[in-house]
């Protein structure tokens, strides 16, 4: 698409078809991620009701000093990733790029937390297989507990990198002038992507950080 | 073909396949991938037959048995029944039933065809480097501790061929949502968009489940924690819970589309309307939703709550009245119509016959008690082949001669297709009616050897398999005929009504000269035969 006119894809009849599809396209898209995170949560809901204590006690290991954080800097990209659609469609190119970088900052900053919680969770020798000791009764329990947890917040890190490439992305196209009012639908679907990505993290942070915390 | 437009097949480089983005050609695509994973498929299941004539098992060893089976189980499966209808016809005739230009994802549909030809060869990659002996249903403790052999590619393969279909089951569902033409509402979409519609919604739902389950296996086997290892406090029974979450809807995306494409070729061939549109229509859903909720029968034997186990034989039974309500449907519909014989309609009524028993025999198995004795036996296998090869395959195959002369604009040969319809039918009752009785005496499935009295079953199952196979091959070599040497094809062989059929053979690339406008319902077809009720295909 060479240039800013409204053309659609052959496929289509009109751009709204085409916007319609997109958007259906992401609704189904985020349905099968759900669940693709629902089985590992059933897996934890699992071990959870089998093993309370053993959770209790291998949640406790984890910082809520960094999962808390996290969480409000996703929560903070939601926000400007909501303003940035808004200002997409109403075709202010420089605030809508600014806006979608800021979010995939944002995106940068969680995983770097994420990153420096990992490698306290290595030092604490937490890392099932690899490095892992606990002192205390139900020592494999626990080691369960961590392996949903690093494969949870694992595949929600790597979406939150996927989600930062793309935000690039169409930020360059924005910064392009690619993304014009008629065509904001780009940024709601990636929005939608990206506000999925923060949900999932909000269901993740009280499941392995906040077990009997009262 | 000059006087003709161009059409779809006019451009005859690589690139022009390989990076093609016309669903038509990526329904071809699909068509040649799905014919080697069945020859592949199907050698390992001749090998196993001709082990099984003697009862002490003479030609392979007993790991490489296992290995057949699997290699079989995996192929057939995931890289010929998945794929077959869905993403060779589906792909095919979807976007001119509904009278739209393509799919509303081309692109992702290419993606789709290249993701599920790396995971086949990553599947094949395993077997050539020493094979899998876990069963296609990988169940754990075993295959994540104590199998031999390539567990973690083959899963992978499994794993990234999953995301083809995901995609493909996507791509459908908007293109029907939103890419119908002008006119064409929902309660005037073919019951083959129906069926389709409802596999496509199992298709995203249930398969992220198995890529998850497959993901923790693969995780599980390769650094020894996990969620199914009882030595951690995991459970294998998890395992099969969330494995059967996948791959009960899974035998639905199996048999939907074929019940779709038999819909087709009833009404078509007896000219008729369908009977009980709406009914059809809502029982493929029915299916997909009820399908996603009985699962636990396959574990009735494997320390599931027996209250669970209730639950689950009730709803069992359940999803069998919306698949009754269709052969009813169909049975009804054939009532004073026009009847005529051609290897389609050949076709569809062995899927009727066939499907009937093995849907029958699946109440069975859905019977708690009566499962305890016919669980992990020949009965399973007959019972699931009964649907999956005289349910799916007859009616992937009668697709295939009813849509040919679309696909290649070339007629097949008449008479022979007959023959080899009948020859399938034969042979694959011959192959497979003995195994109920194996498994109602009490042979287990997956032994390579076998007590001497049940010989006498197992030898005329694999001289059924024998007429079986030439029933595929004589196919298979009149197709391949037929695309030069046979007659060709009218835009509308069959008289048939539906848009696929109201453009050119082979279609133009984009499929229509102009979008049609959708004014009547399907099938209407004439209500009295005053036209000749059995078209000869030259002169329509």
């Amino acid at each position: 698409m060479p240039d800013h006119s409204p053309v659609h894809a052959h496929q289509f009849e009109t751009l709204e078809q085409q916007h319609d599809a997109d958007t259906m396209g992401m609704w189904t898209f985020l349905a099968t991620e759900v669940l693709f995170f629902g089985g590992l949560i059933m897996c934890y809901t699992f071990g959870r009701f089998s093993y309370p204590q053993a959770f209790e006690a291998a949640s406790h290991r984890l910082y809520v000093g960094y999962g808390g954080p996290n969480t409000a800097i996703l929560l903070c990209s939601s926000f400007t990733m909501a303003l940035a659609a808004r200002a997409a469609q109403l075709g202010r190119k420089r605030k809508a790029t600014a806006l979608l970088i800021l979010t995939a900052l944002f995106g940068v900053g969680f995983l770097i937390v994420k990153g420096f919680e990992y490698h306290t969770d290595y030092l604490e020798e937490l890392v099932p297989r690899f490095r892992f000791h606990w002192d205390g009764p139900e020592a494999a329990h626990a080691e369960l507990f961590f392996w949903l947890y690093f494969v949870l917040t694992g595949l929600h890190a790597m979406h939150v990198t996927i989600g930062v490439v793309i935000l690039m992305i169409v930020a360059v196209l924005s910064w392009r002038g690619r993304i014009t009012a008629e065509k904001y639908v780009t940024v709601e679907i990636i929005g939608l992507y990206w506000h999925f990505v923060d949900i999932v993290w909000v269901f993740l942070f009280p499941l392995l950080y906040l077990i009997g915390h009262r | 073909m000059k006087e003709t437009p161009p059409n779809y097949l006019d451009e005859h480089s690589v690139s022009s396949w390989l990076l093609t983005t016309d669903h038509k050609r990526i329904g071809i695509l699909y068509l040649l991938s799905i014919v080697v994973y069945f020859a592949i498929a199907a050698v390992a299941a001749a090998l196993m037959r001709i082990n099984l004539l003697t009862p002490q098992g003479d030609l392979v060893l007993p790991e490489t048995y296992n290995k057949l089976f699997t290699l079989h189980g995996v192929m057939m499966v995931w890289f010929f029944l998945i794929p077959s209808i869905p993403a060779v016809l589906g792909n095919f005739v979807i976007p001119m039933m509904i009278g739209a230009r393509d799919v509303a994802f081309p692109k992702l549909n290419l993606l789709s065809w290249y993701l599920f030809n790396i995971g086949g060869l990553c599947a094949l990659y395993a077997v050539i480097c020493g094979g899998v002996d876990t069963g296609w249903t990988f169940y754990t403790p075993y295959s994540t501790t104590y199998a031999n052999g390539h567990v973690v590619t083959m899963i992978m393969g499994v794993f990234i061929a999953g995301f083809g279909s995901i995609l493909t089951g996507l791509n459908f569902l908007i293109t029907i949502h939103k890419m119908r033409a002008p006119g064409m509402t929902w309660f005037r979409l073919p019951l083959f968009i129906w069926s389709l519609y409802s596999t496509s919604v199992i298709l995203v739902l249930a398969t992220p489940v198995l890529a998850i389950t497959l993901l923790a296996i693969a995780v599980e086997r390769l650094w020894g924690v996990g969620i199914f290892d009882p030595n951690l406090g995991g459970d294998p029974v998890l395992f099969q819970h969330m494995f059967w979450f996948y791959s009960h809807p899974a035998v639905y995306i199996m048999i939907l589309p074929g019940m779709g494409v038999v819909s087709e070729l009833i009404t078509c061939f007896s000219r008729k309307r369908i009977f009980g549109y709406h009914f059809v229509a809502f029982s493929s859903l029915a299916i997909a939703v009820v399908g996603f909720m009985v699962w636990g029968h396959h574990m009735f034997v494997s320390s599931q709550s027996i209250y669970a186990g209730m639950v689950f034989s009730v709803l069992s039974f359940i999803v069998a009245v919306p698949s009754a309500i269709k052969i009813f449907n169909w049975t009804a519909t054939l009532y004073k119509g026009s009847i005529s014989y051609d290897t389609p309609m050949l076709y569809a009524f062995g899927f009727i016959g066939l499907f009937t028993i093995g849907g029958l025999t699946g109440l069975f198995l859905a019977a708690i008690a009566v499962d305890v004795h016919l669980h992990d036996t020949y009965f399973v296998i007959a019972h699931f082949h009964y649907i999956m090869v005289g349910g799916m395959v007859l009616s992937f195959m009668g697709g295939l001669h009813y849509w040919w002369p679309k696909i290649t604009g070339r007629m097949y040969p008449e008479a022979i297709g007959r023959t080899a319809a009948i020859v399938t039918f034969i042979g694959f009752n011959l192959t497979f009616f003995p195994q109920f009785l194996l498994g109602y005496l009490g042979q287990p499935r997956r032994y390579h050897a076998y007590p001497p009295e049940f010989q006498v079953f197992h030898v005329l199952s694999t001289a059924g398999a024998s007429i079986l196979g030439i029933g595929y091959l004589l196919p298979l070599l009149y197709f391949l005929w037929s695309l030069k040497f046979g007659a060709r094809a009218p835009a509308n062989p069959w008289n048939a009504t539906g848009l696929e059929w109201e453009t050119a053979s082979p279609p133009p690339r984009d499929n229509f000269e102009e979008i049609p406008i959708v004014t009547e319902d399907p099938y209407s077809y004439p209500p009295e035969p005053e036209e000749e009720a059995k078209p000869e295909p030259q002169h329509a």
